[in-house]
C-alpha cells in the first residue's frame, strides 16, 4: 500500500512546553485514522503541522508526498480540511460558500455549478441552497463543511473533531458520508473524542501528553489492553496523562 | 481565483448591516459638519467699553468700533474693574478702556493711548481680536491725523497706502482650503479602518484558518482585501466632490482626473496600512487601538489644521513620513491653484513609495502559518 501521511520525530514547542513530542507515524492510503486523545494531548497542534499552518519545531513529515516544512503550500494543495471551530463563512449561502473554496483551488465556474448540483442532491439540501449558512442547524453546517472540504477531490481530508456536538443521529450520517469518501480513495485523518468512532475507524492513535501512546486497529487494541471496547482502552491510556487543559 | 475572493469579499460587504450606510453617511456628515465647525475664521467678537472721558473723540471711537463686522459691543463699564467681570462671566472676550482727557491729549499732543484687554483663553480669538482692534485703533488714528493735517496744512501731504491681494483664494474662503483636506481626513478614516478591522475580524472568526490551509497566494489574498476598499474610497471621494460642489460651491481649479489619479495611490497605500495592522494584531480591539492611535498622529500631523511650515524643525522631518500630507498638499493644490500632475511630482513619488513599502511589508507580513 502506499504511504500518504509519514512522520518522523516531528515535534513542536510553544517555549517550554512541548504540545507534540517526538511522533512518528504512517498512514496509507484510503484509510480512516483515528487521531484520538484527551484535550490538550497535542492532536490539533499534531494536525496543523500536517497541514501546512504551524512549522514543526524539529522532525519530518511529509504528506502526499511533499515535505510539510519545504512545500507546505504544495502539500496544501493536495488536502481538504476541517477545523475545530466551524469556520465556513456564515454571511454567505450554500452554493456561495461551495463556489469559493472550489474556486479557490481552480476549479472552473461551469464544473463548480454541476458538481455542486449534484452535491446538494445528495446531501438532500437542495432546498438549502440560497440559504445563508448562518441560519443552517449545526448538524447541517457540519456536513457542509466537511463536503467543501472534500469537494475539490484532495488526496487526504484532514477532519478536527468534526462531529463535536451533534446529536447521535447525525454523527451517524456524518460517518456515512466519511465512509464514502474513503471509499473514493480518499484518506480520512480523523479526531474525535467520541470512542464509539474509534471502533469505526481502520487504525487509530492515541495521544498522551504529546505522544503516540498507542497506535493499531481498534480490534488489536482491545486485545493488548484486555479491554471491551475503546472506551476502556482510552481510559487506561488516559490514566497516565500529567497535563489536562482543564 | 481572485475573481472568487472577490465576489466574496463585495457580497459580505453589501450584506452587512452597517457598512454600505456607512459609506454614504459619513461622508454627508463629516462634509456637513467640519467645515463650518473647523472654521479658524473669528467673526463676533464682544466688546466691552469702558468709556472714562465720554468725549466727542470717544464717542467717535466707540462707534467706529461697533461698526466693524468683526465686533459686537455688548457692555459697557464704568471702571476696568468691572470690565473684567464682563470678562469672567464670559459675556465680553475684549475690553477696551479709553482714558480721561482722551480727547483733551489728542488735541494737544496729537497722541493718546487706548487700553486694550483681551480674554487669552482662547489663544486665537483673544490675539486676533486684539490685533483686529489695534487694527482699527490704528485706522481711527490716521483719520484724526489726515483731518488735523488738513486742517493745520492745506497742502495735502503724499499719503502711502497698501494693497493687499491675496493669491489663489480671493476671498479668502476659509472653507475652499479646509473643504478638500476635510476630504483626504474622511477617505483615511473609512479606507484605513475599514481594512484593519477586515483581516482581524476574520481571524476572530476563525475563517482565516480555512483560507491560510487553501493553496492561495499570500499577494491574491492582500490584493482581494485591497480592492474592495479601493472602490469604496472612490466611491466616497465622488460622494465628496457632488457635497463641495453643490453645498459650498466648491470646485477645483485643476482637473478631477489628476485628484482621482492620486487618490487611486493615496487609497492603496493607506488601505495598505490598514491591512499591517490588521495582520499584526490578533483581536478586534488591538487593531482598533493601534489604528487609532496612527490616525490621530497622521491627522494632526498632515498640515490639515495647522500649517506643516510653522511646526518645529523635527516635527517636520517626521511629516515626512506621513502620506497624508502628501495628499492634502495634492487636493489643495490641485483645488486651488489648479496643479498639474507635472507641479506635484515630489508628491507623487512620495506616494508612490508608500504605496509599495506598505503594501508589500503587508503582504510579507500576512503569515499563513505559525
Amino acid at each position: 500500500m502506499k504511504i500518504v501521511i509519514q512522520t518522523d520525530g516531528l515535534t513542536k514547542q510553544f517555549g517550554n512546553f512541548t504540545a507534540v513530542d517526538n511522533i512518528s507515524f504512517k498512514v496509507q492510503k484510503g484509510e480512516i485514522f483515528g487521531f484520538l486523545g484527551a484535550n490538550g494531548a497535542g492532536k490539533t497542534t499534531a494536525m496543523r503541522m500536517l497541514c501546512g499552518l504551524s512549522l514543526p519545531t524539529s522532525g519530518k513529515g511529509m504528506v502526499a508526498g511533499y515535505d510539510i516544512e519545504q512545500e507546505p503550500e504544495k502539500v496544501k494543495r493536495s488536502i481538504g480540511y476541517m477545523s475545530q471551530k466551524f469556520s465556513l463563512y456564515e454571511d454567505l449561502k450554500v452554493w456561495e460558500n461551495i463556489r469559493l473554496f472550489a474556486g479557490i483551488y481552480g476549479m472552473k465556474s461551469k464544473d463548480i455549478a454541476l458538481k455542486t448540483d449534484a452535491l446538494l442532491k445528495q446531501l438532500g439540501f437542495e432546498s438549502e441552497r440560497d440559504s445563508y449558512v448562518k441560519s443552517l442547524p449545526l448538524g447541517w453546517k457540519q456536513k457542509l463543511a466537511f463536503s467543501v472540504a472534500i469537494f475539490h477531490e484532495p488526496k487526504i481530508v484532514f477532519l478536527d473533531e468534526p462531529t463535536g456536538g451533534v446529536d447521535p443521529a447525525t454523527r451517524r450520517q456524518f460517518w456515512e458520508l466519511i465512509y464514502e469518501a474513503a471509499d473514493r480513495g480518499i484518506t480520512v485523518f480523523v479526531t474525535t473524542h467520541y470512542m464509539d468512532e474509534a471502533e469505526y475507524c481502520d487504525r487509530v492513535s492515541i495521544m498522551v501528553d504529546g505522544r503516540i501512546d498507542a497506535l493499531d486497529t481498534p480490534k488489536s487494541l482491545k486485545n493488548q489492553f484486555n479491554a471491551n471496547n475503546m472506551d476502556e482502552v482510552f481510559h487506561q491510556l488516559a490514566r497516565k496523562a500529567q497535563r489536562s487543559d482543564n | 481565483m481572485l475573481k472568487f475572493l472577490l465576489e466574496k469579499e463585495f457580497k459580505q460587504i453589501l450584506r452587512d448591516s452597517f457598512l454600505p450606510r456607512m459609506i454614504f453617511v459619513f461622508p454627508v456628515v463629516m462634509m456637513l459638519l467640519l467645515p463650518n465647525a473647523a472654521n479658524m475664521e473669528v467673526k463676533d467678537i464682544n466688546v466691552c467699553i469702558v468709556d472714562n472721558d465720554h468725549s466727542p473723540s470717544s464717542e467717535r471711537l466707540i462707534q467706529k468700533i461697533g461698526a466693524s463686522p468683526y465686533f459686537h459691543i455688548t457692555s459697557t463699564a464704568p471702571s476696568y474693574r468691572q470690565g473684567m467681570e464682563n470678562i469672567e462671566n464670559e459675556t465680553a472676550d475684549v475690553i477696551v478702556e479709553i482714558p480721561v482727557f482722551f480727547d483733551k491729549s489728542l488735541e494737544k499732543e496729537s497722541a493718546a493711548k487706548v487700553f486694550i484687554a483681551s480674554n487669552a483663553v482662547n489663544g486665537t480669538k483673544g490675539g486676533l481680536g486684539s490685533s483686529y482692534l489695534s487694527a482699527v485703533v490704528a485706522d481711527f488714528s490716521s483719520e484724526i491725523r489726515a483731518e488735523r493735517i488738513q486742517v493745520v496744512d492745506h497742502h495735502s501731504s503724499p499719503a502711502i497706502t497698501t494693497a493687499t491681494t491675496y493669491a489663489f483664494n480671493q476671498s479668502l474662503n476659509f472653507k475652499r482650503f479646509m473643504v478638500p483636506a476635510i476630504m483626504v481626513q474622511l477617505l483615511t478614516i473609512l479606507c484605513g479602518f475599514l481594512p484593519a478591522l477586515n483581516i482581524v475580524s476574520e481571524k476572530e472568526k476563525g475563517t482565516i484558518e480555512q483560507l491560510n490551509v487553501t493553496p492561495i497566494k499570500k499577494s491574491t489574498f492582500i490584493l482581494a482585501k485591497l480592492i474592495p476598499f479601493w472602490t469604496i474610497g472612490f466611491i466616497v471621494l465622488s460622494i465628496c466632490f457632488l457635497l463641495g460642489r453643490y453645498i459650498y460651491g466648491i470646485y477645483p481649479e485643476g482637473s478631477l482626473l489628476t485628484l482621482y489619479f492620486f487618490a487611486g495611490i493615496f487609497l492603496l497605500a493607506i488601505s495598505g496600512m490598514g491591512l499591517l495592522i490588521s495582520n499584526s494584531s490578533s483581536t478586534l480591539q488591538q487593531a482598533m487601538f493601534v489604528m487609532f492611535f496612527f490616525l490621530v498622529i497622521l491627522i494632526l500631523m498632515s498640515g490639515l489644521f495647522t500649517p506643516v511650515s510653522s511646526m518645529p524643525q523635527w516635527a517636520q522631518y517626521i511629516t515626512i513620513f506621513n502620506p497624508l500630507k502628501y495628499f492634502i498638499e495634492v487636493m489643495r493644490m490641485v483645488y486651488l491653484k489648479g496643479s498639474t500632475i507635472k507641479d506635484l511630482t515630489t508628491q507623487l513619488y512620495a506616494l508612490l513609495s508608500f504605496m509599495i513599502v506598505l503594501n508589500g511589508w503587508a503582504v510579507m507580513s500576512y503569515r499563513k502559518n505559525s
